[in-house]
């Protein structure tokens, strides 16, 4: 009677405490990548030329406005933070749900993509901000990075915590394939389940 | 015959997605173009940007992973392995996708606050093949977007539509 039904559902089945433990640090991930870029802020007053002996200087500020590839990352890793949020709230406060078919379909769908979304602004991120830091000889686009190191070092962090997101997000979708695989498995089998299994 | 047309469906997008990877490499290999101001010359290649680079790997990549599965069987156990190599496949190529447009948007548009010129008033045509390059790779994610959908429904069957 029970055994079929709720085992998936119950909140005290291993797959369900791994997928909330995961959810939790891939929140906590693309969370902190987000503010630690929103916040990514330098100015610095630099000597731009020398007239004679007068040096001339300007204050230059870095945001991370000025490069859209990071106004995308800031973005993304918002709206999988809160996609991450939302899926916490739905797990702990309605486990009763979860057997649908189509609920756990939509769950596995919009995992993967957050995490291929995640992925692609970290990569776009990354790419730009090696840019920054190496320049580019053929196009004569000059170093960022030795006027700003601040701005750099942060940019790094921020970085470094979308790659464990985009980690802790593949690991999610992947948990949430499985209880899809799972869920269509006991239920299109007709025998009745005489034994609760727990989910592997 | 509801299952050949599904099969061959599956067929026909995996073929599809094959020739856009393809195409996307190639397109971005043979762009090549040399331009020349007074005594210096420039010669724009595709390796001089490291995205780039990813973008034509990742899409070799997906081209022979897409050519090799195209000749699994169907009733093959490995169908379950498809899937999580689609969902690997499907963000290689959203990440090369999105790395490459970014840096293209750099060249294209330049960094005014940085001090970065745009480069593709000097080389248009380099450019222009920079971007059909970058539409090819963007058709072959929307094919691999919908063969992850069809893998999935191959494997797991969702609505439970199949009788046992």
């Amino acid at each position: 009677m029970a055994g079929g039904k709720t085992v998936l559902a119950g909140g005290n089945t291993k797959s369900w405490k791994l997928l909330l433990g995961l959810r939790i640090f891939a929140f906590m991930a693309t969370l902190a990548a987000a503010i630690v870029m929103a916040l990514n802020k330098e100015t610095k007053t630099l000597v731009v030329a020398t007239i004679g002996t007068v040096p001339i200087k300007a204050t230059l500020t870095a945001k991370f406005q000025h490069t859209p590839a990071f106004v995308f990352f800031v973005i993304a890793n918002v709206m999988a933070s809160f996609h991450n949020l939302l899926m916490i709230a739905l797990q702990i406060f309605s486990p009763k749900l979860e057997h649908k078919g189509l609920h756990v379909l939509s769950i596995a769908i919009l995992d993967m993509l957050n995490a291929t979304l995640v992925s692609a602004a970290a990569n776009a991120a990354v790419f730009v901000a090696e840019l920054g830091k190496n320049g580019n000889k053929h196009a004569k686009w000059n170093k960022v990075c030795d006027r700003f190191a601040t701005y750099c070092d942060h940019g790094a962090g921020a970085l470094i915590a979308a790659f464990a997101g985009v980690i802790l997000m593949i690991l999610v979708s992947g948990v949430s394939i499985s209880r899809l695989l799972f869920n269509s498995n006991k239920f299109s089998t007709t025998k009745a389940p005489a034994t609760a299994t727990d989910v592997p | 015959m509801v299952k050949l047309t599904q099969r061959l469906g599956g067929l026909v997008l995996r073929f599809a997605a094959f020739c856009a990877a393809l195409g996307a490499v190639i397109a971005m290999i043979t762009s090549r173009e040399r331009s020349s101001f007074f005594v210096l010359s420039l010669v724009a290649k595709y390796s001089d940007l490291a995205a780039f680079k990813y973008f034509v790997i990742a899409n070799a990549i997906v081209s022979v992973y897409s050519f090799l599965v195209l000749f699994l069987p169907k009733e093959s156990l490995l169908w379950k392995f498809v899937v999580v190599l689609d969902l690997m496949v499907t963000m290689l190529l959203t990440s090369s996708l999105s790395a490459a447009v970014a840096v293209a948007q750099v060249g294209k548009r330049g960094n005014a606050n940085a001090g970065w010129l745009p480069i593709c008033g000097q080389v248009p045509r380099f450019c222009d093949q920079i971007t059909g390059a970058l539409i090819a790779g963007l058709v072959a994610l929307v094919l691999y977007v919908f063969l992850l959908i069809f893998s999935i429904h191959h494997v797991v069957d969702p609505f439970l539509l199949r009788k046992s």
